[in-house]
């Protein structure tokens, strides 16, 4: 369209009256993203800064191939054996999600398929709303509650499976006692609730996005309500679980407070038992920094958080990238 | 308590009897006497923790220093914090000085004054040579308080007043004694009903100045967990490899394991342990003696103690029989020489307050008060602070 002379547009009259704001505008949004940007990689750098001294003392590998950490073992010239072995983090942080996502994908599907399938429409807003809460809890509070609730519920089960499954062969180490209620498993048992509302929150999303046609198909043909679920509802939604989940492990990998204060603090080696006591990479850093007094000890518990954050970064951005597939399939 | 007296007589009399029927093999023999100690250092325990003791305090020979400034800093130990909150908020209340204390670990305390980034710092164990080397001139180490490190249980039928010794402590702490019915743990307890539950071991996850204190003892009194550790260079100090065990952060958290944990035994801060109402036990001092833990006999701690040699200890070794032997102190660290007029005087008024007037406050919160030894020796510290040069105190 031209503009008829004389008379500007009113298109280029709008832009002129707000281009001031505007770019200021412009600029303001784009320093808010660049800031994101920069604070990521700032934390990397600094991370790898502060832990350089000992990743040049030890080397790299060393960290990983050792699950020995004991501080007080460390001198300032000795190189050989690596008194900060990370292996156990590393395995305690990997062992906690796992039992954590064992327990609660399951439950978080079974909650979500209930809330867009079967809950009745004035319940629906209700229950997510409370399963939205409980991510309200403060970590530190369910680190509480699995001490003065949890554990003293769990212990009978507990010693009742260290005496039974404690002693059978071939599986017989990983269920050994004595159990003492602090434990992999209970730390695992925790995370699996406070993970619980982000995979609900993401199942619900995904679940919602099924076309009403496929469900009302399926129900036409005579399939009940569970074989519809199977049919029309899963099949769509099965890449979108397993975006939900990995979000939940991210979740629960990172998770430290409540962890520190159930896993029970063992940072000496792999505790076979997942009755027994361990550590995370998040838990001995949240325990040791207040008082990393030994020589390289703050700085290996700079390479500890160093390599949770890359652990992290690759779970989300797993997660995410899965999600963000699953959406595109169904647009 | 009369029950509780029989309780403990009748397995006396039924070991006496085995003894006189059996023959005096040296086995035998050596329980009724091991017996009658521990009864006698019971009765000891409650007697002097028992009754009120007003401990004569020490006047510092030089009064308040004029021109003070109004603020000063200070950061470290957690383990005097409490106290430390309850000594500023006394001292501004009659003064009007403020002095901030963060209460960030004495790691951070040694740290930052190092950086002179505070006005002291405080450190439950002596700075090392090492650690001197790195400040920016002398430092001052100025005993404050006592406190103790306790053996505190949770095991259902058993009340407070187990009997420890340092030895055995170290072997439970190795990880070779593994049951309450231990035969070493039956022996010092006679008469107790110990079950055959395994002992859950707690510790701190981590670093402390009372897990300095706690480790300290069991080097000196257990060679099961020195060479459990590898060696004395390794087996005491604010980290340890801990071998066996349940780790809880802080008092807090080794607290709520223990309460927590049927068959627990943890250690903890005797303030602590009181505040939480928890059962706790006694100790074998040097003495022989078994000695229950309380603001009096860890006020005697530090008799006889000598200074300097305190200071490359974090368990204070006096020579008072009747003391509690797991006891330590902490140390307020300030430069000898200030650059500041104002904020030497603050320092030396404020010192010198918690030196004396401050000390009658220790047990309100069941932290003992420095025994008179040990305060002179902390005044004397006082006096050597110096303002460019020129004494402080004249």
């Amino acid at each position: 369209m031209t503009p008829l002379p004389g008379s500007p547009t009113p298109r280029r009259r709008v832009r002129g009256r707000w281009h001031g704001t505007d770019t200021v505008f412009q600029y303001a949004v784009r320093a808010a993203a660049a800031l994101v940007i920069v604070v990521l990689v700032a934390t990397a750098v600094f991370l790898v800064q502060q832990a350089w001294p000992a990743l040049r003392q030890y080397g790299i590998l060393s960290y990983l191939l050792s699950d020995r950490w004991a501080p007080s073992e460390a001198t300032a010239t000795g190189r050989h054996p690596n008194p900060y072995g990370i292996a156990q983090f590393a395995y305690g942080t990997a062992v906690t999600s796992l039992i954590a996502m064992v327990l609660a994908v399951p439950v978080a599907v079974a909650v979500s398929l209930y809330l867009t399938e079967i809950a009745p429409r004035w319940l629906r807003r209700w229950l997510s709303g409370l399963v939205d809460l409980l991510a309200a809890i403060p970590s530190v509070v369910y680190g509480f509650w699995g001490i003065f609730a949890l554990i003293p519920a769990v212990r009978p089960a507990g010693v009742w499976v260290s005496r039974t499954l404690g002693t059978a062969p071939v599986i017989g180490p990983l269920f050994a006692g004595p159990f003492f209620g602090v434990s992999y498993l209970v730390a695992g048992l925790v995370l699996a609730i406070m993970i619980l509302p982000i995979i609900t929150a993401i199942c619900r999303e995904v679940f919602a996005t099924v076309p009403t046609e496929d469900k009302e198909s399926a129900l036409a043909l005579g399939a009940t309500r569970w074989e519809m679920v199977r049919m029309a509802v899963l099949p769509r939604s099965r890449s979108g679980i397993a975006g939900a989940a990995v979000l939940g492990l991210g979740r629960a990998v990172g998770e430290t407070i409540a962890v520190t204060m159930v896993i029970g603090n063992n940072a000496l080696s792999i505790t076979t038992s997942l009755l027994g006591p361990g550590a995370t990479m998040a838990s001995v850093i949240a325990n040791e920094f207040t008082e990393s007094t030994e020589p390289f000890h703050l700085q290996s518990l700079m390479v500890v958080g160093a390599w949770l954050l890359v652990i992290a970064l690759a779970v989300n951005t797993v997660g995410k990238l899965i999600v963000r597939r699953t959406r595109e399939d169904i647009a | 308590m009369a029950r509780k007296a029989l309780a403990g007589l009748v397995p006396l009399v039924a070991l006496a009897l085995v003894a006189t029927g059996c023959g005096s093999t040296s086995n035998v023999g050596g329980g009724p006497s091991g017996g009658s100690r521990s009864a006698a250092g019971a009765d000891f325990g409650a007697q002097i923790c028992g009754s009120p003791q007003h401990q004569p305090r020490f006047p510092v020979p030089f009064g308040e220093l004029p021109g003070g400034a109004r603020a000063l800093s200070g950061a470290g130990s957690t383990f005097v914090a409490p106290m430390m909150s309850d000594w500023t908020k006394t001292y501004s209340q009659s003064t009007g000085v403020q002095v901030a204390y963060q209460s960030i670990g004495s790691g951070g305390g040694v740290a930052q004054i190092q950086a002179r980034t505070v006005d002291f710092g405080d450190s439950d164990t002596a700075m090392t040579p090492a650690e001197q080397a790195k400040a920016q001139g002398p430092v001052l180490q100025i005993p404050l308080l006592l406190g103790a490190v306790v053996p505190a249980y949770h095991l259902s039928g058993v009340k407070s007043g187990l009997k420890f010794t340092g030895d055995v402590l170290g072997r439970i702490y190795a990880g070779k004694i593994k049951a309450w019915n231990d035969p070493a743990l039956t022996e010092l307890n006679p008469g107790k009903k110990l079950p055959k539950e395994p002992i859950a071991v707690v510790h701190r996850s981590d670093g402390s100045g009372t897990t300095n204190i706690w480790t300290d003892f069991l080097s000196e009194q257990s060679p099961t967990w020195v060479h459990a550790l590898g060696g004395p260079s390794r087996s005491a100090g604010k980290t340890v490899a801990w071998p066996v065990g349940i780790g809880g952060k802080g008092n807090e958290g080794v607290s709520g394991q223990v309460s927590q944990t049927e068959g627990a035994l943890g250690f903890l801060e005797l303030h602590y342990v009181l505040a939480q109402n928890s059962t706790y036990g006694q100790v074998r001092n040097s003495a022989g003696r078994f000695v229950q833990p309380c603001v009096a006999t860890v006020t005697k701690a530090a008799n006889g103690a000598a200074f300097p040699a305190i200071l490359h200890h974090a368990v204070i070794k006096g020579t008072d029989p009747d003391a509690y032997p797991i006891s330590g102190t902490s140390y307020a660290l300030l430069y000898r020489n200030q650059t500041d007029p104002a904020k030497a005087a603050a320092l030396v008024n404020f010192f010198s307050w918690v030196l004396s007037k401050g000390q009658d406050l220790n047990a309100n919160l069941n932290y003992s008060p420095l025994s008179k030894d040990l305060q002179r020796l902390a005044v004397d510290q006082l006096k050597q602070v110096t303002v460019n040069g020129r004494p402080a105190v004249t």
